[in-house]
């Protein structure tokens, strides 16, 4: 585009001023939570692998992981886990044509927000 | 490529507030986007009060009054004033719309103004759309035959003319395409919504004969797959159309051609 930028012109603003939307927020959600799952399974792998090294290695990761911080952060995720798995089948649904509308995919916005929540401590009071 | 911030010549400053008009009641306070390309300065928002008993309902209304009356150096488009050219498009109280047929009514606080949010700009509300016209001559925006030219015209069924419904009403404003995350991060490669739109118009046109080289010149990781249904288009679009289905509709041909 830089042949067209004559005169060294400004760049309008674009986030700082757009009203976030139902639809964009649920969308970059799908992304940040799956970035964070992506973050927290490193932690999950690190527990397995310290259990096959030796006590000390796992009696430090198992620390981590039953404290007040690793429950937070582990009930965090599998709400992450959840949101993004959600996200994702919506997507199958819009890449089959149906529900390509704003009214439905707000709806599937506060839906996917509402039923990971429910997931989550289900999982919670399940586990 | 995704950058949150605005480049260095780009960030705004506060700018001039000027005189409330006297003797006036209902004063309703504007905050727009500026920018002077002789100056050498950066943009700046400057703050208006506009009388408004003495004002038209609409956004337009409120602008041309600031003009007449207050600041006549202030520039925008405009033409029609009645939501059919698409010249008024920009971005008003967060969202993108047509000054013309957006009222005031259905603001609340002050009126904040700014051009089509990450558009080069040319001066205040006024972005440079070469690139997103060009785009739009990309999909090639008229009808494509092979077979000898009909004694008169082209004919279509009644039922193959309301595959174009939701469709041809598009004024390419590029409000949808401006409100797109994905336009803004990769708006050089990527279509956006206005030309994908465009491009399905001539695709489901039953007289069009150039269905399959559209969608070869569509099959492109950025052309049209930047998409990711984030439908801000159809949120935003001030003909009330829907660009995002048009484009999963595009999707679902690819898909099929394949299979």
């Amino acid at each position: 585009m830089a042949d067209v930028n004559r005169g060294d012109r400004p760049l309008s603003p674009h986030l700082s001023i757009y009203r976030p939307q139902m639809t964009s927020v649920s969308s970059i959600m799908v992304r940040i939570t799956g970035i964070a799952a992506l973050a927290v399974s490193f932690f999950v792998v690190w527990w397995l692998l310290a259990a096959a090294t030796s006590e000390s290695a796992f009696n430090f990761i198992d620390g981590l992981m039953r404290s007040w911080l690793g429950d937070l952060v582990m009930f965090l995720a599998a709400w992450a886990i959840y949101y993004h798995m959600l996200g994702r089948l919506r997507h199958v649904i819009w890449d089959l044509g149906y529900c390509v509308d704003v009214e439905v995919s707000e709806k599937l916005g506060i839906g996917m927000f509402i039923l990971a929540t429910i997931l989550t401590f289900v999982t919670v009071l399940a586990v | 490529m995704v950058q949150l911030t605005l480049p260095k010549n780009s960030r705004i400053t506060t700018g001039k507030t000027w005189p409330k008009p006297e003797g006036a009641t209902n004063v309703r306070k504007f905050q727009i986007y500026r920018w002077n390309p002789d100056d050498g300065q950066n943009p700046r928002v400057d703050t208006y009060f506009v009388d408004m008993d003495t004002c038209g309902p609409m956004v337009l209304d409120a602008l041309i009054k600031i003009k007449n009356e207050i600041d006549p150096t202030l520039t925008f488009r405009r033409s029609c004033r009645e939501g059919i050219c698409g010249s008024c498009a920009m971005n008003i109280d967060g969202i993108n719309t047509l000054a013309c047929i957006y009222g005031m009514d259905e603001i609340k606080g002050d009126v904040k103004i700014y051009p089509l949010p990450h558009m080069p700009v040319i001066k205040d509300l006024i972005p440079d759309l070469t690139h997103f016209y060009a785009q739009h001559a990309s999909i090639m925006p008229w009808l494509e035959t092979k077979t000898n030219r009909p004694a008169k015209e082209w004919k279509q069924s009644i039922e193959d003319r309301e595959k174009l419904d939701g469709l041809y009403e598009c004024v390419m404003c590029a409000s949808c395409s401006t409100s797109c995350p994905s336009y803004w991060w990769n708006g050089d490669r990527y279509l956006g919504p206005a030309a994908l739109l465009h491009a399905y118009r001539w695709i489901i046109d039953s007289r069009d004969e150039a269905t399959g080289e559209r969608l070869d010149e569509l099959e492109d990781p950025f052309k049209l797959y930047r998409c990711h249904t984030i439908m801000n288009c159809a949120k935003t679009c001030p003909k009330g159309l829907n660009p995002a289905k048009a484009i999963a509709e595009i999707k679902k041909m690819m898909v099929d051609r394949a299979v």
